[in-house]
């Protein structure tokens, strides 16, 4: 499953399938479960609809009436002419990336306190691979 | 055209537009995977509705209890019980708008639908595990030598059939 096609399309798979969705919706939209099965309902016949090596198969589901999220997309924001030095120094982009901190990032404190419980300093048993 | 549906843009180019954004920020070129031959085919040799599924995603999506991922080239995963309650998972990540994905984990990590097409009789099963990993990484390279191989390992231990990846 893929809402990038051209990164996909580039990295080509054996098989896989389209969604035209903003990033971070792979499988549809919060708190609708019906589309989120619709969307896997479609995604999954692929494994038997698919013939071609490294084919990809579309979607029919649209995001929104007007598209318009697509104009915002890894965009420059608006020339600004003021103090905004730093944006226009960067070719107008924002570099709203966050710190790629190299420490456990949890979504909440209890996370950390629930990991630690559960783990200690322990190595966290079903956590594969952790290299920090 | 009084109302209804308006033709629709294309799909967004992201490598491009990524490309322009990092050049803008002073950034040195990212290196995109680029596949140059046809990728290999392996035939389903059963139904899928006979089929076992297992279900890889990225996202940076941990269970609570677990420890985070975090945000620098980390090419650990974790293995989540498919028995686990939805409500305890959750996602964590350098470069994804999370805000619908925290409001419902679903968005990027459907397990629920999977469990419904198990229902349905679309797929016999799901595997025993789920499998999370970051995305993001920039080396290649360590995704190759060591994360690929040893999630190949779980799909092989797992005895799955078939395996739906979930960038995203």
């Amino acid at each position: 499953m893929s809402s990038a096609r051209d990164i996909t399309r580039s990295a080509w798979p054996a098989r896989s399938t389209y969604l035209d969705f903003p990033l971070g919706h792979t499988a549809g939209r919060p708190h609708m479960p019906e589309l989120n099965r619709a969307i896997i309902r479609d995604t999954l016949s692929a494994f038997e609809t698919l013939s071609v090596p490294g084919s990809m198969s579309h979607l029919s589901y649209r995001w929104d009436e007007n598209d318009q999220w697509k104009d915002k997309v890894f965009a420059p924001a608006e020339k600004s002419v003021d103090s905004d030095h730093q944006k226009n120094k960067n070719n107008g982009y924002e570099d709203d990336r966050v710190a790629r901190h190299d420490t456990p990032q949890y979504q909440t404190e209890a996370d950390e306190l629930a990991a630690f419980k559960s783990h200690g300093d322990e190595e966290c048993e079903i956590c594969i691979g952790i290299d920090f | 055209m009084s109302s209804g549906m308006q033709d629709r843009l294309p799909p967004v180019d992201y490598i491009p537009r990524i490309t322009a954004q990092y050049a803008g920020l002073g950034y040195g070129e990212y290196r995109w995977l680029a596949s140059e031959t046809q990728p290999a085919w392996t035939p389903l040799t059963k139904p899928l509705s006979e089929c076992r599924l297992g279900f890889i995603a990225t996202g940076g999506i941990y269970a609570s209890g677990q420890t985070a991922f975090h945000f620098k080239d980390d090419t650990s995963y974790r293995a989540i019980p498919n028995s686990i309650a939805t409500e305890e998972l959750r996602a964590t990540h350098f470069a994804y708008d999370l805000t619908d994905a925290r409001k419902d984990i679903n968005v990027v990590f459907p397990i629920e639908a999977l469990k419904s097409m198990v229902e349905e009789k679309k797929i016999a099963e799901l595997g025993p595990n789920s499998y999370t990993l970051m995305g993001g990484i920039y080396s290649t390279r360590r995704v190759i030598e060591d994360l690929i191989p040893s999630l190949v390992q779980r799909v092989l231990d797992d005895e799955l059939d078939v395996v739906l990846l979930v960038p995203v």
